[in-house]
């Protein structure tokens, strides 16, 4: 078992088209950095510096990172991790 | 119940006890059903503060030209107002919205501006933004960076839960403008700081999300991340399951987005069902079903209606 990453369209790029890719690591901040070893590049459309990027959301098992510890927060084999730009309702 | 006029009717709605859907007698589940305002949905209460603060602010005189973004309950909402005070009024409305909500509109005099299916509400407020640089005589309310969309839940959504339910700990919405959820969080913030606030956010097909850029991303001017506690993206399969269960359980007929936001009250519930500890879980039924029939929400099996709703702003 890993932890599916599912990409949106606009990252796929670093992933040869793949709409979910496969990672590791115990946090976010790791799986993210798993991935980048394999596609390169896409780290630093999601993150900069220490934090997310303002109009990028990152949800583990459907929740927003952003309340659960950020790049910090627990990530486990079988959890599913979902980029997505932020868009509007209403 | 007596008002002077539909619009003096906007909220005080019934806050309704889900006997069926709560897992047990201390973990409960309460239904604010918004889809009884005037025009049938929560937006009736942004729409008409809004248009009473800018009338106030003297941006609005009778027979100015409103213009607005909206995938639908926002404008189906100014229509019915403007329309009784007198105002013109241009919509900026996505074309991947359903058929019914553009004939409310249509038949409110309203005049729909399309904007591209890619990119939902972002394209919607882009092109609405270049007509308001086009048109600087039309009044732009802009729900989501005005101040009043959120004031109208301080002020009323927040305490009319508060005053039926005293015993509260969570309160779920919807996050589009972030305006019920801004208005209902800073309200509890400060009458009742215990209170969870819980968002529940779509999750729509990629079409929604095909931006050329992350840059070109959007969070509404309102947003205040400090004023909510958890925020959950539930996608159409879980919303069209609970927008059903709601009906099956306790008949109610609400709208696609209420479904998702009911799933997320659901997992607040199992949380503290879990952890054995008492929960009176209040969610925001935004609307009810009628202006989504023609998605196919509705009927047939879960697996097709997920299907269909592919590539539609649902909620």
């Amino acid at each position: 078992m890993a932890i599916e990453v599912k990409v949106p369209t606009i990252l796929r790029t670093y992933t040869a088209g793949e709409k979910a890719v496969s990672g590791a690591g115990g946090t976010l901040g790791e799986v993210l950095d798993d991935l980048e070893t394999r596609h390169a590049g896409i780290k630093g459309r999601v993150v900069d510096g220490e934090d997310l990027r303002r109009f990028v959301n990152v949800y583990v098992n459907d929740e927003d990172v952003r309340f659960t510890g950020g790049l910090g927060t627990d990530v486990k084999d079988g959890d599913t991790v979902v980029i997505l730009p932020a868009v509007a309702g209403g | 119940m007596r008002f002077d006029s539909l619009l003096d009717s906007v909220g005080q709605t019934p806050l309704v006890g889900l006997p069926r859907l709560s897992p047990s007698p201390d973990v409960r589940l309460w239904a604010k059903l918004e889809d009884r305002n005037p025009t049938g949905s929560v937006k009736d209460r942004a729409a008409l503060a809004m248009i009473t603060a800018a009338e106030k602010d003297g941006l609005l005189r009778p027979g100015c030209t409103i213009l607005e973004p909206t995938s639908g309950n926002t404008g189906i909402s100014l229509a019915m107002a403007a329309r009784l005070k007198g105002y013109r009024l241009v919509c900026v409305m996505p074309e991947n919205t359903s058929s019914e909500r553009r004939q409310l509109l249509r038949m409110w005099g309203v005049e729909i501006v399309g904007s591209p299916a890619e990119g939902g509400s972002n394209e919607a407020v882009r092109v609405a933004k270049v007509l308001a640089g086009e048109h600087p005589d039309w009044v732009m309310l802009y729900q989501y960076g005005n101040p009043a969309n959120a004031l109208a839940h301080e002020e009323s959504t927040g305490p009319e839960i508060l005053a039926d339910l005293p015993e509260v700990t969570h309160v779920v919405a919807g996050l589009g403008t972030t305006g019920t959820l801004m208005g209902v969080g800073r309200f509890f913030r400060a009458a009742k700081p215990s209170v969870r606030i819980v968002a529940a956010e779509p999750r729509y097909g990629e079409l929604v999300y095909g931006l050329r850029n992350l840059d070109e991303g959007f969070v509404p001017e309102l947003y205040d991340e400090s004023l909510i506690d958890n925020r959950f993206s539930v996608g159409p399969r879980d919303a069209v399951r609970r927008v059903r269960e709601l009906l099956d359980c306790e008949g109610i007929f609400a709208g696609i987005s209420t479904g998702a936001i009911l799933h997320a009250a659901l997992g607040q519930a199992a949380k503290a069902v879990e952890a054995k500890e008492r929960a009176d879980i209040a969610f925001i039924v935004c609307d009810g079903g009628w202006k989504y029939l023609s998605t196919g929400a509705y009927e047939g099996t879960v697996d097709d209606a997920e299907e269909r709703l592919e590539g539609q702003l649902w909620a």
